[in-house]
């Protein structure tokens, strides 16, 4: 019961780590594709708004996945990070830079420096997800030995992990580029709305036709996991193509919001197909499972207990880190050497007409207008 | 069992990557602690320069929280990548407070991407509100770490039978042994080197001449947290010493140069210890004995109570790194008393060139310490990773090519921490020409209006 519980967990938080990171990831494919300085201005800006209030945020659901996996089922934790310590590095190099780079690139003024940091910040967008995508192709295929004592090349550099790794990375910017649309649509800039249509489109169509590749090369490669692909877990399978097909229309119908929410909901039909398809097995091909990877029942019942410490202390703080982002009310509007009152007129919308006022209020009032806005803020999300 | 061409090197990257790392982490933890206190101040009484400071010094901390964040996640990745035996035999005992740490760092950088982009946008005590939770979380993100490394130096809270973890006591494994002495140290630590480090950014200055309000503030908004806390992390250093003579007397002989066991041990400050001797260090005859129990009678125990191959290697670099994190902290500690009997005598910091130094000197010096105080509990412990349980080389990848990683994350990482460096330089820079136009939009000069009215009503 419990290690099924951590499995729910730890698939729940990889879901989450993709569609939300993996956004942010795919924001760097984009700027890698904007063209240069002029051309390119528009889509950057709204992508680096995009991801710069959340992106850190967002990046944790990596850490935290890393973590209930090493506690949860240490000997499977193990035998992954050795045998494919290679794309590992890999990633990670993409991580730091990916990081550096978006964020030097903001303070940076001189437009040579600013290239060079966007550069960073956008190839090593696509190392991420791309041996990411290595990673999870290679555990899915059967690579990992339960005893795994060198790291191994071949592992991960089968036809199925690599097409993993692309249709990481397409993937990726299919999410970005839908989300994107929505962010535009928000802004009333119609122009950029329509450019990330089409290439939220065209990343959709791509990642469709690697995902059926990969599953043709499994076909013939892998009959086990095929089998089980296109067995217990085919109706997760067709909400993940049912889910890509309405993307595309809802697109060109204009509904971003919509699309946004079905293009996360057909990744993470995805991630679950691939949990429903190997479950209870941990490392296919080997004996490990679910309940047999080393940890006793004492942790993994902690474990869910700090899940839901997790969930009531985040969900709230999420919602609203996002909502405030929805409402414009983060953003790097403003210079070092402004004076204490806001020199530029405030950019709130008038459903805060109280606003001027709150200059003179009391620490506690003004613990009091975080919860109201908080609140009136997810409010007007209901309605809107 | 692992060959040292694999350990050392494992070492060597896992001490570069974290003693990199736990700058940053200092600043994750204090920096907002500080910053607050500016904008509290700035808001309360319409303090113009403490309200300046306060936005200067968030602009920095999304740079420094960046890296921060991105040289952590290299950590938990090292955590298997470098040790994958530490993590399959003791992952489900240590893996509980990294769970409890998650929650925290889940905390801080949402609450962190709030603070740093709602400046001007959010009422401003609201804006000052949503800053708390990131102090708060810090300061519980540490602890978590801590009680691991704590639980690593005195390992409880579970069984094991026949190398199967069997049954673990959350509340054992996070207040284990060596938690109620680890723990505040850091935390004092943290605090410490976030307050020095931005005194002796302004100290800098100030001795460069510029003498005036906006550096006295921003000087005293970072060394006077910190100076006040520096008595009572040296109680508490002591207070750990102690119980480190205690619980791990072979580190804590290391620490001491107690090769035998016996009483009346004496005192090392400094020196050499080469093949059974003391070379250059001033001896302090019953001093070591006196500080361990209060008495010169008092037995230490020596390094000869445990077989050569369980003791740890370069007891000099040990006994050095734990004289320098006290000499400096009592230098630092000298500062504090300075400025307060300046300011008791005279109402304002001390005037002499030889202050300023040292408050120029004092965020290094913090570093210095906290790093040697690394080195000591870290290298301390060796052979062990977990002590007494499983020794560093049986924790150690198997995976090879240990020796590449480690240089290009050595290339990576001086990269980076030049790039750092750089910009804050710029920054700096940039403030003092009093430039109002920031880089907000990649590859050219903001657009006029930044944010177009919204549409009313959507």
């Amino acid at each position: 019961m419990a290690p099924d519980a951590l499995g729910a967990i730890l698939l729940a938080g990889v879901t989450l780590y993709a569609v939300l990171a993996g956004a942010d990831f795919g924001g760097g494919l984009w700027d890698l594709l904007a063209g240069g300085t002029r051309r390119g201005r528009a889509p950057r800006t709204l992508i680096d708004e995009s991801i710069t209030p959340v992106w850190e945020a967002n990046h944790v659901w990596l850490i935290f996945d890393l973590v209930i996996f090493w506690t949860a089922f240490p000997h499977a934790f193990a035998a992954v990070m050795t045998a494919l310590a290679l794309p590992l590095w890999l990633a990670l190099a993409g991580i730091v830079l990916r990081g550096a780079g978006f964020a030097f690139r903001k303070e940076l003024t001189r437009v040579p420096w600013q290239r060079a940091a966007g550069a960073i910040f956008a190839f090593s967008s696509l190392l991420t997800p791309f041996f990411m995508g290595t990673v999870v192709g290679a555990i899915a295929t059967g690579a990992v030995p339960a005893n795994a004592s060198r790291a191994s090349l071949a592992a991960w550099t089968s036809p199925t992990a690599l097409l993993g790794g692309l249709a990481f990375v397409t993937g990726c910017g299919y999410l970005a580029a839908v989300y994107l649309t929505e962010e535009a649509r928000s802004r009333g800039d119609r122009r950029m709305q329509a450019y990330f249509t089409r290439r939220g489109q065209a990343a959709g169509v791509v990642t469709g036709a690697l995902s059926l590749a990969g599953l043709a090369v499994l076909h013939g490669s892998d009959p086990a996991l095929y089998g089980r692909l296109t067995g217990r877990a085919l109706p997760l399978v067709v909400v993940a193509g049912a889910c890509g097909l309405a993307v595309l229309a809802l697109l060109t119908a204009g509904r971003t919001a919509c699309a946004r929410v079905t293009a996360a909901l057909g990744v993470a039909a995805v991630i679950c197909g691939w949990g429903v398809a190997q479950y209870p097995v941990l490392l296919p091909g080997t004996t490990v499972t679910l309940s047999n990877a080393g940890a006793p029942h004492a942790t993994l019942a902690a474990l869910v207990v700090v899940f839901i410490a997790a969930v009531v202390l985040i969900a709230p703080s999420y919602t609203l880190l996002f909502t405030l982002q929805r409402r414009r009310l983060l953003g790097a509007g403003y210079n070092g050497t402004a004076p204490a009152a806001p020199a530029s007129p405030s950019p709130l919308p008038p459903m805060h007409p109280q606003q001027p006022r709150e200059e003179h209020t009391s620490g506690r009032r003004a613990a009091f207008a975080l919860v109201a806005l908080a609140v009136l803020t997810r409010r007007g999300r209901h309605r809107g | 069992m692992n060959s040292a061409s694999t350990v050392i090197p494992a070492r060597a990257e896992m001490a570069f990557t974290l003693g990199f790392h736990i700058i940053f982490a200092c600043l994750g933890i204090a920096l907002p602690t500080i910053v607050l206190l500016a904008e509290f101040i700035g808001l309360r009484r319409k303090d113009d320069t403490a309200m300046r400071l306060t936005r200067r010094w968030s602009q920095a901390m999304g740079v420094l929280v960046a890296v921060g964040t991105v040289t952590g996640t290299v950590l938990s990745f090292e955590m298997g990548l470098l040790w994958p035996g530490l993590m399959r035999q003791y992952g489900a005992v240590l893996g509980l407070p990294f769970g409890l740490e998650g929650i925290f760092f889940f905390l801080e950088a949402i609450f962190t991407g709030i603070y740093l982009w709602g400046w001007d946008r959010l009422p401003s005590w609201a804006h000052w509100w949503s800053g708390v939770p990131i102090a708060v979380s810090g300061i519980f993100g540490a602890i978590s770490v801590i009680a691991v490394n704590a639980w690593m130096n005195q390992p409880g809270g579970f069984t094991q039978h026949g190398g199967q973890i069997t049954s673990v006591d959350p509340w054992q494994v996070f207040f284990n042994h060596a938690a109620p002495y680890e723990m505040p140290h850091m935390v004092l630590a943290a605090y410490m080197v976030a307050g020095f480090i931005v005194a002796g950014v302004y100290a800098a200055g100030i001795l460069r001449g510029r003498r005036d309000r906006y550096h006295y503030t921003g000087f005293a908004l970072g060394f006077v947290p910190a100076a006040l806390l520096t008595p009572l992390q040296i109680l508490v250093g002591d207070t750990a010493a102690r119980a480190v003579a205690h619980d791990q007397p072979v580190k804590f002989s290391a620490m001491e140069y107690v090769p035998q066991t016996a009483s009346h041990v004496p005192e090392w400050l400094g020196g050499v210890y080469v093949n059974g001797r003391v070379y250059g260090g001033l001896k302090i005859p019953d001093m070591d004995s006196l500080l361990v129990g209060f008495r010169p009678g008092t037995q230490v125990t020596g390094w000869d109570s445990v077989p050569a191959a369980d003791r740890p290697p370069a007891v000099w670099l040990i006994h050095l790194c734990f004289d320098l994190m006290i000499g400096l902290g009592f230098m630092l500690l000298l500062a504090g008393l300075w400025a307060a009997w300046s300011w008791w005598r005279r109402r304002r910091l001390p005037a002499q060139r030889l202050f300023w130094l040292l408050g120029t000197f004092s965020g290094v010096a913090a570093v210095a310490a906290m790093e040697s105080g690394w080195v000591v509990t870290e290298v301390g412990r060796q052979p062990w990773v977990v002590y007494r349980l499983q020794t560093t080389a049986a924790a150690a990848t198997t995976s090879g090519s240990v020796i590449i990683t480690l240089s290009l994350v050595i290339a990576l990482y001086a990269a980076l921490g030049t790039a750092t460096i750089a910009i804050l330089q710029m920054l700096a820079r940039r403030w003092r020409r009093g430039d109002v136009a920031t880089a907000t939009v990649p590859y050219g000069p903001p657009a006029a209006p930044r944010w177009p009215a919204r549409e009313a009503g959507r």
